[in-house]
């Protein structure tokens, strides 16, 4: 795990979770912006996969549980595009704000997923 | 997703938002328990145990609040309440013992791992349920 790419992951998915909340509440049904944010937090979370992937094996182990860590990543991806499924296909105002909701447990997820990495073990 | 609205779903509006958190809250809480069990039961069998049940009951109440009808408000109820009375009770235990409740289970502190989630949604579900009593059946 990259502790500066997981900060801004953290930050990202809060912005992006706090812009769909404001759009569902105001009466957006889901749109390109936030459908295409709620992705781009999913494409965010596959890099955070990749990193996942390679990092032990350049020796950047998780001071935690591996098999938890990746319990929340294997969760954390199925999220955002059930999402956007659900907006796609329910084009309502309160489906803009699941996709908030949705990336507002992204990012407290990826705060678990911190913990178990830099803190858990230690 | 046509939804043929005959007024007895709960799975309309606002009501939507309550479904996808429960429908988080129920993966949260099965897969953490489920881990918990698997590594460290030994030291708290009693907290992962309940918190194992808190995750089955609220995938119970995901389904229930989706499904229309009689049956699935009575049953949508009873998992509120359960979930309600069991964060309150498991949150004062906790503040008390923490020994047999350690901070890592679904209800401990009132569901502070959960950024209290766990304390708001039975109120909310409870709210929204009073809202939308289906119709008398026929």
């Amino acid at each position: 795990m990259i502790e500066w790419y997981t900060v801004i992951e953290i930050g990202v998915a809060l912005l992006v979770g706090l812009f769909c909340i404001v759009n569902g509440l105001t009466g957006r049904g889901p749109n390109d912006y936030t459908l295409g944010a709620t992705l781009f937090v999913e494409l965010l979370l596959v890099g955070q996969f990749v990193i996942a992937l390679i990092a032990p094996l350049s020796g950047n182990m998780p001071t935690g549980s591996l098999l938890e860590f990746w319990l929340y990543l294997g969760a954390a991806l199925i999220i955002p595009p059930a999402a956007v499924f659900w907006g796609l296909v329910e084009r309502t105002r309160w489906s803009t704000v699941i996709l908030g909701a949705a990336c507002f447990a992204i990012a407290v997820m990826l705060y678990r997923m911190t913990a178990i990495w830099f803190i858990q073990g230690t | 997703m046509p939804m043929a609205n005959n007024g007895s779903s709960r799975a309309v509006g606002a009501g939507r938002v309550l479904i996808a958190v429960y429908a988080i809250l129920a993966l949260a809480a099965v897969a953490r328990s489920g881990f918990q069990i698997a590594t460290k039961f030994d030291t708290a069998p009693i907290a992962y145990l309940l918190s194992a049940l808190a995750g089955v009951v609220y995938v119970l109440a995901t389904i229930a609040l989706l499904g229309r009808g009689t049956t699935w408000y009575r049953v949508a109820w009873g998992t509120i309440i359960f979930e309600f009375v069991g964060v309150i009770v498991v949150g004062s235990l906790s503040l008390f013992d923490a020994a047999l409740f350690p901070a890592d289970t679904v209800w401990s502190y009132f569901g502070r791992g959960y950024v209290f989630i766990p304390l708001v949604l039975p109120v909310l579900g409870m709210l929204w349920l009073r809202g939308h009593r289906p119709p008398r059946a026929a």
